[in-house]
């Protein structure tokens, strides 16, 4: 009986720092993972996804030289009834030099409905060479019943878009969060 | 039930019958199919020979060292040099394996200067296409599982392509480089033809890349590789690859087509002809879950239903918008008017409903605007 | 403790109540058995449902309920559940420890449990039905597109991940704190050393799969958007978060596997464990290289060609350590005096099919060749080689092995190797063939399949009755030791067995090692 009342009390102190490490690691996926893994998203562009911050331009020389084609696609999410198309679905364009395109969506039904749309990039290395001055993704969309909207898009590619990079496919889903804003939930 | 195809039958199916009891991964019909195949089988039958080399000493021991032989243990238990000799051999083994898998690897992920790009979004439970061309009016289509529920329930004998068939198939030209921008509407899928050694996972939100340079023209085979719901061993893939010049003859069709299709909205249809579209869309699009005979199933029954012998603008709310929290899908973005209108005449008047209402592709236009 | 003369309590309370290590320990068995017949039920209904083409038993939905159970299960309810309780036996009396460090914490562990899987189980009779977005459970499907009953799946996931951390805490108090005088870390039995490096990778990842399960439930009724893409979420962090706990998760379950086959083939050789250093530091490299290997599960997410290649290499290293163990086992053999009782013969059944199991594995390791095998029967049929003849083979051997010294009778011979034989061949006909139809392009996860697949599934089957069936024997082997065994009193009962656990006295006494033991030189140390 002696060893296991003299090994009781160091054991709690074992026990107490393990129980330590567990909750660290449970904080750990909230307050290291998660951001995490939205900068290095946003930094290598791992998973495609744009910026969601207007960028400002810096005055910088147009790459007459290469030109790169741009593809939009717009794509409805799960119960999104809008018509929702960009004007044109190729550009060519010139590294560095500020291009601007409208998606235009109509809202078919007869309610007010307030769209999110989620831009992703194609080949995702592209995301992080790729700069929206301006873009309708930034904010939520909101459509009374009926109505149409020209959302546009202003855009730059960026000159140290590598080389072997020749096409650029920019996807917008468009998901439905009108119940998500009624409700007053907020979205991150 | 279920009776097996002969195999006279399974060799006259297609121009790729696929071997019944294939046991190995097939090279497929695209340069990358043909390398993953190789690096496959290298690592295999270097796994083999290392399998054979430690299982035949242990064999022996077993065989040689046994205590009813009495052969007595000796006691060695430890040696600096053995251990660092299995720790470095593996290693470099490991070594040479990684360097093709490498450049195949790379080759994979080679997806730029694509002469054709199209568009997959995986939906429960099938998958739509759309060739993203310059010129012309864009050409997008779902393609359904096309085997029937009797085949799938046994009370009919199962067709060749049992499960692996579908209403429209994706066709694409041979020796042109496909490249395929895959993401999905609603949960993850993943697009799988194991012969032109294409597998991407579909994101909804997100978008992946993928391509293929198929040399061979033949009808190839895939499924869905991504759980996805009830209905996720129910939604197959099937590619044609065809000649350049057939290939663009069907792209004129399609586009003719479609033309025909938005013109077609503007008439009035017959009630038959209504009616004959009608079970057609219905079959693709409502039987699986509403029952062939519109008993039910997963949805409520079509056949007495309050909704559909109920208010018409309602009704077309339901199909077109969905019911939020159920399986039941929003179909307003997936049927164009024609089959709206005759998906709801359809409903309206089969199954016993008889209610004799009678909708026109103009009736849908109105009422989405008024 | 009170008076540690004391015998157990009477009745039920005995169970209810008790904080010690021995009786903690086989109320973990006898549970992680129950659950491996639950399980082992619902992969009889896949498989019959599988046997032929077509639907014939169930239903798509419920088929994908089965599966998904099926899965969690298995790894949380049988196989996790069934190596603490081994632990909770084992690691005191080898380390000379008179309990567990922590008994009353031992007791809270276990009692956790059974409402967790009961909460789990219930799901099946709920509206919408149980769980059927795989063990896996990748968001959207287990979020937005799930059947209510998502909620009480949560809820039981965080009960069994609290019970295996405060198990996992236990373990290392027990171990760090209990050792008696001279038990030196490179003393300690290889099981204890595998336990120790487990239930430090439980502490480390069960929690981060609890942050998983709790993102879920934010993300299903707190309106947040950790997954969904419309909130500025993504799906595949999910998946990131899931791996990053599922990758060492799989070493969790091997780890204490290894820890028993490599006490039981030396014990049978009679000949000490060949490179017992060598053991530890693989088993401390193979949990140290499972922490940066998850996105090998996730190689058609589109990741770039840099991470795909990282995640690759670091893989494909993983081979090294493992190999170290084979080899090591294989010269524990060689020039042994070798004889094949059942717990042997489970030993070299994992030995050959846990090897068959690796050597899948280093081939989907390959990103570009994993295009082919991910998501179809080839993995199927590789994480049953490791799962199955790898941690619940082991786990048949042990109990085998150690039972004697649990209950002072002998377990049938005649029919502990019949139950081997029966295994292995039913569990071979079951799984190798899945190699076979997932090679050929058989997705997994489907309730019905084209007909090119048919002959191979319904061998499948068939061997999986077979294979099924076998646990009865088992069970009814073990029950018939514990009520009428032949009698053993013998202390060490197996001739070549080495360690702390055969110097006391068989069957062992309630109270073990209340005062210290001697510590004799261990077998495979200098």
């Amino acid at each position: 009986m002696s060893s296991l009342r003299l090994s009781r009390v160091p054991a709690i102190d074992t026990a107490l720092k393990l129980v330590a490490v567990a909750v660290a690691m449970f904080a750990f996926v909230f307050v290291v993972m998660v951001p995490l893994y939205n900068v290095l998203c946003d930094a290598l562009g791992i998973n495609g996804k744009t910026s969601s911050q207007a960028y400002t331009a810096v005055p910088a020389a147009i790459d007459e030289s290469r030109e790169v084609t741009v593809q939009f696609v717009a794509i409805n999410n799960d119960g999104m009834p809008w018509a929702f198309t960009p004007e044109t679905r190729v550009m060519r364009v010139h590294p560095g030099a500020a291009n601007g395109i409208t998606y235009r969506a109509l809202n078919p039904t007869q309610d007010n409905m307030v769209a999110q749309a989620i831009p992703s990039i194609s080949p995702s290395r592209a995301a992080a060479y790729f700069h929206k001055t301006e873009c309708f993704c930034f904010d939520q969309q909101a459509l009374d019943g009926q109505a149409e909207a020209d959302m546009p898009l202003q855009f730059i590619v960026d000159q140290d878009l590598p080389k072997d990079i020749h096409t650029i496919t920019l996807s917008y889903t468009l998901f439905d969060v009108t119940s998500a804003v009624t409700n007053g939930l907020a979205s991150r | 039930m279920g009776k097996r195809v002969s195999g006279a039958a399974v060799a006259l199916m297609s121009p790729v019958a696929f071997a019944q009891n294939q046991v190995n991964m097939s090279p497929g019909v695209t340069e990358i199919g043909a390398d993953i195949f190789e690096l496959h089988m290298l690592i295999m039958w270097i796994c083999v020979v290392i399998g054979v080399a430690v299982f035949a000493v242990m064999f022996y021991s077993i065989y040689a060292h046994r205590k009813s032989k009495g052969h007595q243990a000796s006691q060695f238990h430890e040696s600096t040099k053995v251990e660092v000799a299995w720790t470095v051999v593996p290693f470099l083994i490991l070594i040479a394996m990684a360097v093709p898998a490498t450049s195949t690897l790379l080759e994979v992920y080679d997806n730029d200067e694509a002469e054709l790009d199209i568009l997959i979004t995986g939906y429960q439970w099938k998958w739509r296409y759309e060739y993203l061309d310059e010129s012309g009016e864009p050409v997008a289509f779902f393609s359904n599982l096309a085997t029937s529920q009797e085949e799938i329930y046994n009370t009919e004998r199962k067709g060749d392509n049992y499960l692996l068939e579908v209403d429209e198939p994706l066709v694409i030209p041979t020796n042109t480089k496909v490249r395929f921008l895959i993401t999905a509407n609603d949960v993850i899928h993943s697009w799988w033809v194991p012969e032109i050694a294409v597998k991407r996972d579909a994101i909804p939100g997100f978008i992946n890349e993928a391509w293929t340079r198929v040399t061979e023209e033949g009808i190839y085979r895939g499924q869905c590789t991504e759980l996805c719901g009830a209905y996720h061993g129910f939604m197959p893939v099937e590619v044609h690859a065809v000649s350049r010049p057939e290939f663009d003859a069907w792209m004129a069709a399609k586009r003719g087509a479609a033309v025909a299709e938005t013109q077609l909205a503007m008439q009035t249809l017959t009630v038959d002809d209504l009616m004959d579209r009608g079970k057609a869309v219905y079959d693709s699009a409502c039987l699986a879950c509403h029952g062939a005979a519109g008993q039910g199933g997963i949805g409520n029954a079509i056949a007495g239903s309050a909704v559909v012998m109920g208010d018409l603008g309602n009704h077309m709310a339901v199909v077109s918008k969905g019911v939020s929290g159920t399986a039941m899908q929003a179909f307003g973005g997936q049927l164009n008017d024609v089959e709206m209108a005759a998906v709801l005449t359809y409903q309206r008047n089969a199954f016993g409903n008889n209610t004799g209402d009678v909708v026109q592709p103009g009736d849908i236009a109105g009422m989405n605007n008024g | 403790m009170g008076d540690h003369h004391h015998g157990p309590a009477q009745g039920i309370s005995r169970w209810l109540f008790t904080t010690n290590h021995k009786d903690i320990g086989t109320m973990y068995l006898w549970f992680s058995f129950a659950m491996f017949l639950l399980g082992g039920f619902f992969a009889m209904v896949i498989r019959a449902e599988l046997f032929q083409p077509g639907m014939q038993l169930v239903e798509p939905l419920f088929f994908n309920q089965m599966t998904t159970l099926h899965g969690l299960v298995m790894v949380f309810g049988a196989i996790m559940p069934s190596f603490v309780g081994l632990a909770n036996w084992l690691i005191p009396m080898m380390i000379g420890a008179p309990d567990m460090a922590l008994p009353r914490m031992n007791n809270w562990s276990f009692w956790i449990l059974p409402p967790a899987f009961l909460m789990l189980a219930s799901t099946l009779f709920m509206e919408g039905g149980a769980p059927a977005f795989g063990w896996t459970f990748y968001a959207p499907l287990s979020t937005t597109y799930a059947a209510p009953s998502v909620t009480f799946f949560i809820f039981a996931i965080h009960i069994l991940g609290v019970s295996s951390i405060m198990g996992s805490i236990n373990i290392i108090a027990t171990v760090m704190n209990m050792r008696a005088p001279g038990m030196t870390y490179m003393k300690m039995p290889l099981f204890v050393w595998t336990w120790l490096i487990t239930a430090f990778l439980l502490v480390a990842v069960m929690p981060v799969l609890a942050g998983a399960v709790t993102m879920m439930l934010m993300d299903i009724h707190f309106g947040t958007s950790f997954f969904s893409a419309a909130g500025g979420g993504d799906p595949v962090l999910f998946q990131h978060i899931f791996w990053f706990f599922g990758h060492p998760e799989v070493y969790i379950i091997i780890l204490p596997a290894f820890g028993v086959v490599s006490q039981i083939i030396p014990a049978f050789s009679r000949k000490p464990l060949f490179g017992y250093a060598s053991m530890v530091y693989a088993t401390a490299s193979i949990a140290f290289l499972s922490f940066i290997v998850w996105a090998h599960h996730m190689y058609t997410v589109g990741m770039p060609v840099a991470g795909e290649l990282f995640f690759m290499y670091a893989t494909m290293l993983i081979a090294v350590p493992t190999g170290v163990k084979v080899f090591n086992w294989i010269s524990t053999m060689w020039r042994g005096a070798l004889s094949f009782e059942t717990p042997m013969l489970f030993c070299i059944g994992f030995l050959i099919l846990f090897t068959l199991g690796g050597f899948t594995g280093l081939m989907l390791s390959i990103a570009p060749a994993d295009f082919q095998y991910h998501d179809t029967y080839f993995v199927v049929a590789h994480f049953h080689y490791v799962m199955v003849a790898g941690a619940v083979f082991s786990m048949t051997a042990a109990v085998y092995y150690w039972l004697p010294k649990w209950c002072g009778r002998m377990y049938n011979e005649a029919m502990g190797k019949t139950h081997f034989w029966i295994s292995f061949i039913g569990f071979n006909i079951t799984f190798f063939p899945q190699h076979f139809v997932g090679l050929a392009g058989m997705p997994r996860r489907i309730p019905d399949y084209a007909l090119q697949f048919a002959d191979f599934n319904m061998m499948s089957s068939i061997g999986a009755f077979i294979y099924g069936a076998s646990q009865l024997l088992f069970l009814y082997n073990v029950i018939a030791t514990i009520v009428a065994g032949k009698p053993v009193s013998d202390e060490k009962v197996w001739d070549g067995a080495e360690g702390l656990e055969w110097t006391v006295p068989t069957p062992a006494p309630y109270h073990t090692f209340e005062e210290p033991p001697l510590v004799p030189k261990p077998a495979g140390t200098i």
